[in-house]
Order: C-alpha cells, then structure tokens, then sequence
C-alpha cells in the first residue's frame, strides 16, 4: 500500500546508502527504583507461588480461553486477516526507522493545536512532569484512563506520595487499585479476580457502598458506576495513556469499552497524556489497519465501543489546557536493537497473553513487570537491561503461539532466544567464573562436534542403565535433572545406540 | 531416492527404535537410506539456552555432514525446525555469512518425515497396520515451525486397523520445551498436567507424535502416574505391518502393548470425528 505522503510502507526499511551515517542510540535503560518493571524475585521463584494460587488458576483458565475463542471467532470472519496483520507490520516497521522524524512532527502539530508537548527521558522525569503539572492547576485529585505508560512508570505511587489523590476509572482498574493490587493482564488488569473477590473489595473499599451487595455482575458494574460517576463531575484533571498519536495532525486516540475515558477525555479542563514513543503512526490512513487490528486482537470484539481523538485544545469544547508527555524509559535503548526494536511494534492487545500456555497458569504477576506475557518477556527485559530481567527470556517453551495471534507479527519466539544469548554474553562478560550450564554447554558443544566424541558421550551415557534397571524407567536424578524427575520418568538408555545397531547391520555402509 | 537419514541425537542415544522404523518405512517404500555417520546434534539446546558461540560449531558441522545429500530426513519436527530457522541465524549471528548460505541451502532439502513422506515422496498411504486406539498430538514445532498441518494426520488416517482419537486442545504445548522443562520445571509441569489429562480423557492406548522429545515429556508424565497409556513414535506406527515381525525388539517398535499396559475402560473409548476408520 502507499502512503499519503507517496512513501511505500511495505518491506523492511531502505539499507543506508554509502555516505550515509549509521543512527547514533542514546538510550539509557529505564531506571531502578521507580515503576514497575522489575518483579522482586526471579520468574521460576515467582510462578512456584502462583501456580499453587488455586483460585488463580481456575479464573485465569476461565477468563483466557473465554478470549481466545471470541478472538478466533472474529478475526475467522475477515478473509484479508493476514494481508492486514502484513501490512501492520509493515507499516510499524517503517515507522520506527523514522520515529525521531514522526515524533518532531508530532511535537509540532500538537503545539500549532494550543497542546504543550514535553519529553520525559525516564520514569522519573515523566512523574516529575505530571506531578508539576498537576500541582499547578491546584488539584489535588485527578481522574486516570487506563494507561500502561503510567502503570510502567508508578505514576499513582508518585502523585500520592506529592499528596495527589488518582481514581482510576477503568473498571478493572479500579478494581485493582481498591485491592491495593497490581494489574495481572494488560487488557484485563484484574483477570485474576473473580467476582466474589470484586464484592468483597467493593465492600471493604468503597464508601457509601449498599452493604447489601451482591456478586451479581451487574450489581458490581452499577456499584463501581455510582463511585465514579462522583468523581468523574467533580474531577478538573485527568490523566491518560494513548494507543495512537498520529503524527500529521497531532491527534491522540483512546479506544476502550466502558465509555470512563470518554469522561476522563472530555469533564476535565485540564488533560495530561502521558505516550510511549513508540505509539506514534506518521497518518491517519495507518488507523485504517490498526483500528481493525486492536479490538479483533484485544476484546475480540469487531469495533471497541468507544473511540476518542482529540487534537490539542478546541475552545469551549473539551479539556482547555492539554499536555502531551512523550515518555522514554528504555524505548531507545531498545530500538538500537536492530531485531530487538520488534518488541516496540506491539500495539499492546494482549492476544499473546491469552494464548500464552505459560502466562495461562502463572499469571502476570510471576513476571514481576506491568508487561506480562510473551510481549512482556521480549520487551520488558529490552526496556531495563537484561541484566535486571534474566529469567524473563526463559519464561516460555518457545512453542510459538504467540507469534500466531499478533497483529503485528512481532516473532516473539525469536526474540526470547535472541535475548537468550543476550544473557548468556552478559553473564560471560561480567564473570570470570563460568556457570555450571555454561560448562556443560561447552563440553557438549566439544563432544558433539566430533562423531568419535559424540559415540564415546554415548557410551557414557549408558552408565544410566544401572539405573532403572527393575522398572525400565528411571524416578529420581540429581539436580539439576531433578527438575525432570520431580514429575517425569526418564526412560532407562537402550542396550544399543542407533548408530550402534547400523553399523553392526549395515557395517557402517 | 537417496535419502540421508538425520537421526536427531536424542533418538539416537534413547530412541533408537525410532529410527530403526524410519529406515524401514523408507526402505519399503523402495528408497535407499544412508546413514551419515558423522553427524552428532543440530545444536538447538544451545541456541535456545542461549549459547551461540558454542551451536556455531554443531551448524557447521551439520552443514559439511549432510551438505553431500539431495534429500535429509529427521524424525522430528523441532530438530528440522531448527535446522531451517536457526542455523543459518547463528551463523549470520557469529558473523559467518557463507556458513549462513550453505546452512541455508541444507535446510532446503531437510524434511521432516512427514513433509518428506506427502510433500517429496508423495504418498499418503504407506500400507501400515496398526491394530489400536492411538491419538495424535501435533507437536508446536511442527504445527508452528514448519507448518506441517495435516500431513501427519492424512498418513495416520490411512493406517490399516487403527483408530485415530481426536485429541482436546491437541494445539496446546505439553510444556516440554527443551531446558524450559529444568529451568521452569514447575510450570512444565503444570502444563504437562493439562496435556496428560487430554490425552487420557480420549481413551486411547497410545499417544503419537512426530517428535520423540515431546513423546518422551509426555511419556515420562504418564510412566509416571502409571497411567496405562504409552507413547509411540509416529515412523513406528507408519512402520508397522500386518507382516510377522522378524524379531521381538521389532515387534515392541510395532507397537504391541507391554504387559499391564492395556487398562482402559472400554466406556471412555469414544471415537472422534476426525476419522479414524481404516481406509
């Protein structure tokens, strides 16, 4: 397809021409000690607990397969499915060859609008921003849209602790703020809840609730609807996120189901969109593919209920003061991957975590970052380092569901085995004691680069027919195949290798 | 044809049945099979554990054993996937482009045995016999890799005697994933629980794959909970024949249950709709 511009937007971008000079990368990592990309423990250690949460694993079971199946039902009915997700790709890719390009344009038709675009390098600087800004129209609460950029960065921990007050508006989310909780799922933040768990958190948390509530879901729905409907008339700021900026008229977007951010968009006279860089689309035209991508993707619905756009200030229509804060922390770090940027393509539908068999019985919360999941495992480590992040790669048996659902055909599999050796290298570098698996890697690699070598480990091999010897199949091995045994027999080595048994029928013909 | 046979490093230390019914199908199907005798591993532990460095060498070596051969055939669906998506990657990674170009061209001609046996050899029905009630799971890197898709069932539909069980959410990972069964041995297992109940759910005696790590994931499983069901390599059950077999260990590679292996309520034996019936 082409561009408006006359630009083609399919393929991988143009190699530089001789002359040219490579991009320079300045990115720094998100830092430590802010935010929520960090889990307090490695992904095993984390999942061990989670995956004796019985009650979270009944909710997740249910609420993931109860998606999947609406997702598979909806995009089976669009024949061009595969054209689209192609061209998503596509277009995302040549979008972050230019992001410093589509972000100054944006930065410029924002502010020609009457909005005030401000760049935040990190989660620091982006808290600082929306704190200040807050602070000057003289609010001291704030109505939030649901937004992963601010749930990234700690946005609530940093305005409570500057004495503003952030009601979330999202249902969900506000479910998980009321339980003092963290989101589990970037769509369904409050997946690993059930509805007995929501009326016992409404009870408890909210004021003037009917103490005779029930955990009929629309009771539930019309609780969290009377709490909000307060707080939405009296809000004067509200905060959000934004799925899409689009460059060429420095419009934001919002989709979403409940109608709170159409509230939170409009109500106030003061709006704060805090936007990764990478959310930014060159035209409008690229909405075409990628409001038929998301809702199908994410909700598994045709079209999202709502849809806001809205571009700088419009007078006596609309929030009067608008600032766009365009956040780092870690986005450019991670685009000077040349195949680790793919990470950066995700348009944050979900669809890899409900099909995720990993995700499915361990939930978000194992991976200890507000990105859970196959994406969460691919960007969450590319967005801190992978030094604060090395279990993350491994949460997954590479079996490539992932890839199938996204939009934008980011290979996730790829890149959690790229970002394998990523680990691997850095360990490397940073020690002078090998590991005991690097050591074993290297003397299998030395062993199996030789057939005579490869025979002899074989052999050795057989050592293990002294075991299992009654039952044909092996129960215990040390550590670490304990990991094995712990639930799996390993059968006992046969008498004979294949390679044995062919050269003594065939002679080794 | 030729056909250079890669026997995967984990059939040949633990499965070697295995590849004793590849050669077999293939031999009586009227193909000559060679058995290269330098060939060791395709290097997929390292490269998913995060060792390229040490793959390299286990790539080239694989290219200069089989680069010889017009056609190479592996009983398994994840050794080939990672023969055609990742060698030529490492290479490219270590900075070895023309290893990368020669890996590529290998992989051109590496099959998988059901991709060799529909898509080169062009036959759906090999003649087999297989007198029992046997479910499929189709492996993710077959299903997502190579994208095998049918192939193995149209051969398994075509077995004389067999009743093919369709097998519940058979597209979901067992969770063996090569060191993710160590390093995440708990989840893996939590997944393992999953594919297992499926499996026992359909009544069958055994359980097929075209990968023999996954066959040995879930074997292990139900060996454990000694569930009286048994795991069967797909080459084996294409591989046997109403024929006599010529000795014992044979005879265990045609899948005939060991004692105490047949303790299936006839009640749970349901039939699906896949098919099943012999042709």
């Amino acid at each position: 397809m082409t561009r408006t511009d006359g630009t083609e937007t399919g393929g991988a971008p143009a190699p530089l021409m001789s002359g040219q000079t490579a991009p320079t990368f300045l990115g720094v990592p998100a830092p430590r000690g802010v935010g929520h990309l960090r889990g307090s423990t490695t992904f095993p250690k984390a999942a061990h607990d989670a995956l004796q949460n019985t009650q979270l694993r009944r909710n997740l079971g249910h609420a993931t397969q109860v998606i999947r199946t609406k997702r598979a039902n909806v995009v089976g009915e669009l024949d061009d499915w595969e054209q689209l997700r192609l061209a998503g790709e596509a277009m995302k890719r040549s979008t972050m060859a230019r992001l410093d390009e589509h972000l100054e344009r944006l930065e410029r038709e924002v502010t020609a609008r009457g909005g005030v675009v401000h760049w935040a390098r990190d989660a620091n600087e982006a808290n600082a921003i929306v704190t200040r800004l807050v602070q000057e129209t003289g609010e001291t609460e704030v109505v939030k849209v649901k937004s992963m950029a601010t749930q990234e960065i700690g946005l609530n921990e940093a305005l409570e602790s500057a004495g503003i007050t952030p009601y979330e508006t999202d249902l969900a989310e506000l479910i998980v703020q009321l339980g003092h909780d963290m989101p589990s799922h970037i769509l369904v933040p409050a997946i690993h809840r059930n509805r007995a768990e929501i009326r016992e958190i409404f009870l408890r948390e909210m004021p003037d609730v009917d103490p005779e509530l029930t955990a009929e879901p629309r009771r539930l729905a019309m609780a969290a609807r009377a709490h909000l409907r307060k707080r939405f008339l009296r809000a004067k700021v509200a905060i959000s996120g934004a799925n899409f900026g689009v460059a060429e008229t420095g419009t934001l977007l919002v989709v979403e189901s409940e109608g709170n951010g159409r509230m939170c968009l409009t109500l106030p006279e003061t709006l704060i969109t805090v936007m990764g860089l990478e959310k930014v689309l060159p035209t409008w035209q690229d909405l075409e593919v990628f409001l038929q991508l998301l809702p199908r993707s994410s909700t598994g619905e045709r079209m999202n209920p709502y849809t806001s756009a809205w571009t700088g200030v419009t007078p006596g229509d609309g929030p009067q003061r608008f600032h766009l804060v365009l956040l780092d922390n870690g986005r450019t770090a991670t685009l000077s991957d040349e195949a680790g940027r793919d990470a950066l393509h995700c348009i944050k539908c979900s669809a890899c975590m409900n099909v995720c068999p990993v995700y499915e019985r361990t939930g978000g919360h194992a991976y200890g970052s507000v990105y859970p999941g196959p994406i969460g495992a691919v960007l969450t480590p590319q967005l801190t380092g992978i030094k604060d992040n090395p279990t993350l790669p491994y949460a997954s048996s590479l079996c490539g569901a992932c890839f199938d659902v996204c939009p934008v055909r980011i290979d996730i599999p790829s890149l959690l085995v790229r970002l394998r050796s990523q680990k691997v290298e850095e360990a490397r570098a940073h020690s002078r004691v090998p590991s005991a698996e690097a050591i074993a890697m290297a003397a299998a690699s030395w062993a199996m680069t030789t057939p005579k070598r490869f025979a002899a480990a074989e052999r050795a091999s057989r050592l293990g027919r002294v075991l299992g010897r009654k039952t044909g199949r092996i129960g215990t091995l040390p550590p670490p195949l304990s990991g094995w045994t712990m639930s799996r027999d390993l059968p006992r080595p046969p008498a004979q290798t294949f390679r044995e048994w062919w050269k003594s029928e065939r002679g080794g013909k | 044809m030729r056909i250079a046979l890669f026997i995967t490093c984990l059939a040949d230390a633990l499965f070697p049945d295995v590849g004793k019914a590849t050669v077999r199908l293939l031999e009586r199907l009227g193909h000559e099979v060679d058995f290269p005798a330098a060939q060791t591993c395709c290097g997929q532990m390292h490269i998913n554990t995060g060792y390229q460095p040490e793959a390299l060498p286990l790539v080239r070596h694989f290219v200069e054993t089989f680069e010889p051969y017009e056609a190479i055939v592996a009983p398994s669906g994840s050794c080939v996937g990672s023969v055609r998506h990742q060698h030529a990657m490492v290479a490219r990674g270590q900075g070895d482009e023309e290893l990368a170009r020669r890996a590529e061209a290998v992989a051109e001609r590496t099959y998988e045995l059901s991709e060799l046996l529909v898509d080169v050899l062009g036959v759906e029905d090999v003649g087999a016999y297989y007198p029992h009630r046997v479910t499929y799971h189709p492996t993710c890197h077959s299903l997502r890799m190579l994208r095998v898709g049918e192939k193995p069932l149209r051969l398994l539909r075509n077995v004389r005697g067999m009743t093919l069980l369709e097998l519940p959410d058979a597209d979901q990972c067992c969770g063996f994933g090569g060191t993710f069964a160590l390093k995440n041995a708990e989840t893996s297992t939590a997944m393992l629980a999953d594919k297992m109940r499926n499996v026992l759910d359909t009544g069958a005696e055994a359980l097929t794959a075209g990968d023999s790590s996954c066959l040995m994931h879930i074997g292990g499983g139900m060996s454990r909970l000694r569930s009286g069901t048994k795991t069967v390599h797909l080459a084996e059950i294409l591989a046997s024949t109403d024929a006599p077999a010529p000795d014992r260990a044979s005879a265990a590679g045609a899948g005939v249950p060991a004692p105490g292996e047949q303790e299936i309520t006839s009640s749970r034996r349901t039939p699906a709709a896949t098919g099943g019936s012999p042709a």
